[in-house]
């Protein structure tokens, strides 16, 4: 069973097709990266999966499951919405923490409200609390920010802030995590730092799409790669074969463009 | 003398205190509401309450608290408390400046905020209420505290349809006594109410401080 089936997910701004019919899948516990160049279709295609914009067209299955059907995106309830939202996490380039809550707080917020809706949340509050108290200080041990719970965003650095963006979508337990250009936002000397905490993610054996403009570290963590440009997928296999063997002309130009760097 | 002007002015102090507590306690809610209509999608409702907000702030509050005080009569409808008249005044006034403020800080709040909370399964409301709005209030307390200065001292502006606040108490020394100094004495009371806003407004900054973005 495929966890992650994209078919044929087409997206328009006003009349430029950004997206032209993407179709890619992966099984659980795969890594995925996606590279190309700025204007590819990268982003919108993570902000389509993710409920962020409405495709156009196509359809997302998760664990066999349609939750997005471009023709009668309309149909779904804000609620719906949500429900099949949480099949995923997103964490973002700009990171997007909540500045007025501290990095601990940033973790467990949202599943703190969930809980809320839990049918046993009345009569199990203070479990379900401690519960989530300790997961989340467990996740922010785990991508090292065990003494800086407690701080607020501007007191953290750019690379400390990403990796509680990172615990904060881990918390709620995603089937598939998403990485829009993690580092993009980063100074270089820290972008080793998220890189490391992805590389621990992939040893745990968390299914991954990672948008990325690292192609020596897509190779190292990704079990295959997608090559987008123009909207569409031109390449999709593992890296020695997408980033050795390219079959595509622009592959082989977007390749050697960053090789000239 | 002194002491009988000074009884008077506080009695006047306490109906200014209370059309300056009870415009806050309507015109806060309501201004987030309006906010909200001018920021709709929905053209029916968005461009109404532009015109509303366009003609309340672009006319002057002492013209509108007449209307309001001696419009009813004009249309025949006696028995209106002149009282209700002028909170009903104040309330849309003060609605309508409010409203540009909490849109403002509204707008303010980076796209990514809320794209953040979505993703993480918050509804509207919670995106609302847990994330957005504690950062509004932060942006917003400088000119809210402007807001409330204004107020304060806008009040007296309800003298001109027979409201007994603090400058109608201090102007009625001048005609049955023949003296103006409760008048400039008057602005004692205003320096003092505003004084201590200004330290609230202070405290409430410091409160906030606590975060930065």
């Amino acid at each position: 069973m495929k966890i992650l089936e994209v078919k044929n997910l087409a997206k328009n701004f006003g009349k430029i097709q950004v997206l032209k019919g993407i179709d890619f899948s992966m099984e659980k516990g795969e890594v995925v990266a996606i590279i190309g160049s700025s204007g590819s279709g990268k982003t919108t295609l993570l902000r389509c999966i993710n409920f962020l914009e409405d495709a156009d067209k196509g359809q997302i299955l998760v664990e066999g499951n349609c939750i997005y059907e471009g023709e009668n995106a309309k149909k779904l309830t804000p609620a719906e919405i949500r429900k099949n939202q949480l099949n995923f996490g997103l964490v973002f380039q700009s990171f997007n923490l909540f500045p007025q809550y501290t990095a601990f707080e940033n973790v467990t917020l949202a599943p703190k409200l969930l809980a809320k809706e839990r049918p046993d949340y009345k009569q199990n509050k203070k479990q379900i609390l401690e519960e989530i108290d300790s997961n989340a200080k467990a996740l922010l041990e785990r991508v090292g920010l065990s003494d800086r719970m407690n701080n607020y965003p501007c007191q953290l650095s750019g690379g400390q802030q990403q990796r509680v963006s990172i615990a904060r979508a881990l918390a709620l337990n995603p089937k598939v995590l998403f990485f829009d250009e993690p580092t993009s936002a980063l100074d270089p000397e820290l972008t080793g730092e998220i890189l490391h905490v992805i590389r621990d993610l992939v040893k745990k054996q968390t299914t991954m799409v990672i948008v990325t403009h690292e192609i020596e570290f897509a190779r190292n963590v990704a079990d295959r790669i997608i090559f987008m440009a123009d909207g569409v997928v031109l390449e999709d296999g593992t890296p020695e074969e997408v980033l050795d063997n390219p079959k595509n002309d622009k592959t082989k130009h977007f390749l050697s463009k960053l090789s000239e760097n | 003398m002194f002491i009988t002007v000074t009884l008077s002015l506080l009695e006047g102090l306490l109906t200014t205190f209370k059309i300056f507590a009870l415009t806050l306690l309507m015109a806060l809610p309501l201004g987030l509401i309006i906010s909200f209509g001018s920021m709709s999608k929905i053209k029916v409702i968005k461009w109404p309450i532009k015109l509303l907000i366009w003609i309340i702030r672009g006319t002057p509050l002492m013209l509108q608290l007449i209307i309001f005080g001696f419009g009813p009569g004009l249309l025949g409808l006696y028995g209106m408390d002149t009282f209700v008249a002028v909170m009903i005044a104040f309330v849309i006034n003060y609605a309508c400046y409010f409203s540009e403020i909490f849109r403002g800080g509204i707008e303010s709040i980076p796209k990514g905020q809320y794209e953040a909370g979505q993703v993480l399964g918050l509804t509207k409301t919670q995106v609302f209420f847990k994330i957005v709005l504690l950062q509004v209030v932060k942006r917003i307390v400088p000119p809210m505290s402007n807001e409330f200065l204004t107020l304060v001292k806008d009040t007296s502006l309800a003298n001109s349809i027979m409201i007994y606040e603090i400058t109608w108490n201090a102007k009625r020394f001048m005609n049955s006594e023949h003296i103006l100094w409760p008048l400039f004495y008057s602005g004692v009371f205003y320096l003092a109410f505003c004084g201590i806003l200004t330290i609230i407004f202070g405290y409430i900054e410091r409160k906030l401080d606590y975060y930065k973005g």
